[in-house]
């Protein structure tokens, strides 16, 4: 029973950056910009508050106020995400470049300032960016019963935020008239236009809105991760594109599928202590048949799922105000 | 006049943009050495511009990062002119390295079987994103990403339950690698055509000249047959060239096929070389990413990406010398930048070639 409590909460652990970024990807997208760079972004988003959160440790002034230096280290990932995501609104909205190298030459790009500015920072050939333990949210007696072990073995600030944050994507995505226009700009944006909605504005709107959700990706990847920040997020940002796809674009969907997408994830994690799994005991190294499992799980599903698939008709399509 | 049409023509209008975006890298990594530590920025520059062609063994590197480098580059490229994008070169290129070092180490195969076998296994990691496209309307993108990490995952795991491919079983202490092909069998090594001693380098062998022939063959494939103009008609418009009677799905899966079968023999060439050994780590190698810029910069033309593999290969080397007082990810920015800046070549080139063809209208008018 506690090994079930212990999975599941470090599914929702790993779930909250797939969340996180695969709405981010969807405003994007849903606006008519293919968002590539989610992963370049995490990364930006993770830099910036693990530096925060670094300084906020050495100063003494986070650990007397964890939670406060938390939700302020979430903002700056945010706000960090965000800005870095204008390069790819840039590109892709104004010069109406290809948005998928765009978004390559920012993947690129993201790591790369990170090592060299944690390098710079921390000194030559530091390069993991140490986040402090206080961070932690810690309950009465956590580990000690089913429950306490489900809701305080894994639990940081970001995952009630992002039970937050998907709340008001959904609203803002459904139930305004923000949303009703952003949508228009990803599905027909010369119908849109035509009514007097700014499909640059809107487009830049989405853009920067994922880069937001994107950049507390990253941090939250990092808490999940555990080890500090190295500057990478281990592939989670093409994994929420994934998950995007698989969450046909729809808010609850993507909840759906960044769950089923952790919990595989965590199960490879977890093989060895869950009794009926197979533990492949003739083969060598079998901890990667688990690692493969999320992925081949999510091939199979997708093949499934994309004969009803609904992609926003205009996405990856420059706007062009003069084109007929 | 003459020079004007030359200048207006898409080529050169092509390369000028290209150049422009590599001048603007540059002059950014140089501000960026300036900002971390103006002292010793003139240094780190000149250092990582010139270390290429400083002595005959860095040079030797750089012709030997710079074949695999083509081969992925080409494999993307090649994706591109199809209307795909082959984020999964890596996926593809680890598989070709499995099936090379397998064939050469654990097979006892020469060199030359061991490449064909790399290049089978690209091929086949290479169909599945294609067949997914073309079957099931999934996104090439996701299944190449989903297939990249698989593909590590199962190349781990093969090595890891093959013996006779790892380090140890030759005689080495470490598991956590393959075999040394000097040890394990020295005809699966690329021929070195005494090039070594031409260039004092043990890094230096055949496969520049390989990469080289292939490209011409992608080019001559491309831009010479029917089917390449079919390629590239399915990339132009995909539902103009099914009304054309342009069968596109399975142009999607033989472009894809090939693409893998490039990626894939990058991963022999660079495996097969006898001076570098697959680490099993849990990350992807950067090799099939950077055939991403490769592609780019030289706009997928496969003679293109001879030299912007080359030039990629070359300040690689460069921003290896300037450690340890500046990251060697300096270059990867300066890549990035250089990629960022060719996103919106088009535009870039419309303006280079709209200016020169201006000029050129006008003298024309004026001689009349």
């Amino acid at each position: 029973m506690m090994i079930l409590a212990d999975v599941i909460s470090a599914a929702v652990l790993f779930a909250v950056p797939l969340l996180l970024v695969a709405l981010g990807g969807m405003f994007s997208e849903r606006s008519g910009v293919i968002n590539i760079a989610l992963e370049g972004i995490m990364v930006i988003g993770a830099l910036f508050s693990c530096l925060f959160l670094r300084l906020a440790d050495a100063s003494g002034w986070g650990a007397s106020a964890p939670q406060l230096a938390m939700l302020a280290a979430i903002l700056i990932s945010g706000i960090s995400g965000a800005i870095f995501s204008l390069l790819l609104a840039f590109a892709s909205i104004n010069l109406r470049a290809n948005q998928t190298i765009g978004g390559t030459a920012l993947n690129m790009l993201a790591p790369a300032f990170a090592i060299v500015l944690t390098w710079a920072i921390q000194g030559q050939g530091q390069t993991t960016i140490l986040i402090p333990t206080w961070i932690r949210i810690s309950g009465a007696k956590s580990g000690s019963t089913f429950f306490s072990t489900l809701i305080f073995k894994n639990l940081f600030l970001t995952t009630p935020i992002a039970v937050l944050l998907l709340a008001v994507s959904a609203v803002l995505l459904y139930k305004t008239r923000f949303g009703l226009r952003l949508r228009a700009c990803g599905e027909h944006p010369q119908a849109a236009d035509s009514v007097g909605i700014s499909v640059y504005r809107m487009r830049y709107a989405g853009v920067i809105i994922s880069g937001f959700l994107a950049g507390i990706g990253g941090l939250s990847f990092t808490v999940a991760a555990g080890s500090g920040f190295q500057s990478t997020v281990a592939g989670y940002g093409f994994l929420a594109l994934a998950v995007m796809i698989f969450g046909n674009w729809n808010p609850i969907r993507i909840l759906g599928s960044a769950l089923f997408f952790a919990l595989f994830k965590v199960i490879g994690n977890y093989a060895s202590s869950i009794p009926f799994l197979p533990n492949f005991s003739g083969i060598k190294s079998s901890q990667y048949i688990y690692q493969m499992l999320p992925y081949l799980v999510t091939m199979i599903v997708l093949i499934f799922t994309s004969k009803k698939s609904r992609a926003p008709k205009a996405e990856g399509i420059p706007y062009d105000k003069g084109q007929r | 006049m003459r020079s004007g049409t030359f200048l207006s023509s898409r080529a050169c209008s092509s390369l000028l943009a290209s150049a422009a975006s590599i001048f603007c890298g540059l002059v950014f990594g140089f501000l960026l050495l300036l900002a971390f530590d103006a002292g010793s920025a003139m240094d780190g520059l000149h250092r990582m511009l010139t270390t290429g062609f400083g002595s005959p063994d860095k040079f030797a590197k750089v012709l030997y990062q710079a074949a695999p480098l083509i081969m992925t580059g080409l494999s993307v490229g090649f994706a591109f002119k199809t209307g795909l994008f082959n984020i999964g070169a890596t996926g593809q290129y680890l598989m070709g390295t499995f099936c090379a070092i397998v064939t050469g180490a654990v097979f006892q195969q020469p060199w030359w079987i061991a490449m064909l076998a790399a290049m089978l296994g690209g091929a086949v990691w290479g169909l599945f994103p294609g067949l997914f496209n073309a079957l099931f309307n999934v996104n090439e993108v996701i299944t190449s990403i989903m297939f990249n990490w698989m593909g590590l995952f199962l190349v781990n795991l093969g090595f890891s339950n093959i013996p006779p491919a790892l380090a140890n079983y030759w005689g080495a202490s470490n598991a956590d690698r393959t075999a040394a092909l000097a040890a394990a069998n020295a005809s699966a090594i690329i021929p070195r055509a005494g090039l070594n001693t031409l260039l004092n380098s043990n890094y230096m062998n055949i496969s520049i000249f390989i990469a080289i022939f292939i490209s011409v063959v992608v080019y001559v494939v491309l831009h010479k047959t029917t089917f390449g103009y079919e390629l590239k008609a399915c990339g132009y418009n995909r539902n103009a060239s099914i009304y054309a009677g342009i069968n596109a799905k399975r142009n999607i899966v033989l472009s894809m096929l090939i693409a893998g079968a490039l990626a894939g023999l990058a991963g022999g060439i660079y495996y097969l070389s006898g001076t570098s050994q697959y680490t099993i780590v849990k990350t992807l190698p950067a090799m099939g990413f950077n055939g991403i810029p490769a592609a780019l910069l030289a706009m997928s033309h496969p003679i293109g990406t001879i030299f912007s593999a080359l030039f990629i290969s070359y300040i690689q080397v460069g921003g290896d010398a300037m450690q340890p007082e500046y990251a060697k990810e300096t270059i990867d920015i300066i890549i990035a930048v250089i990629i960022y800046l060719s996103a919106f070549s088009l535009l870039m080139r419309n303006m280079i070639s709209r200016v020169f063809s201006r000029k050129h209208y006008r003298q024309e008018v004026s001689v009349q």
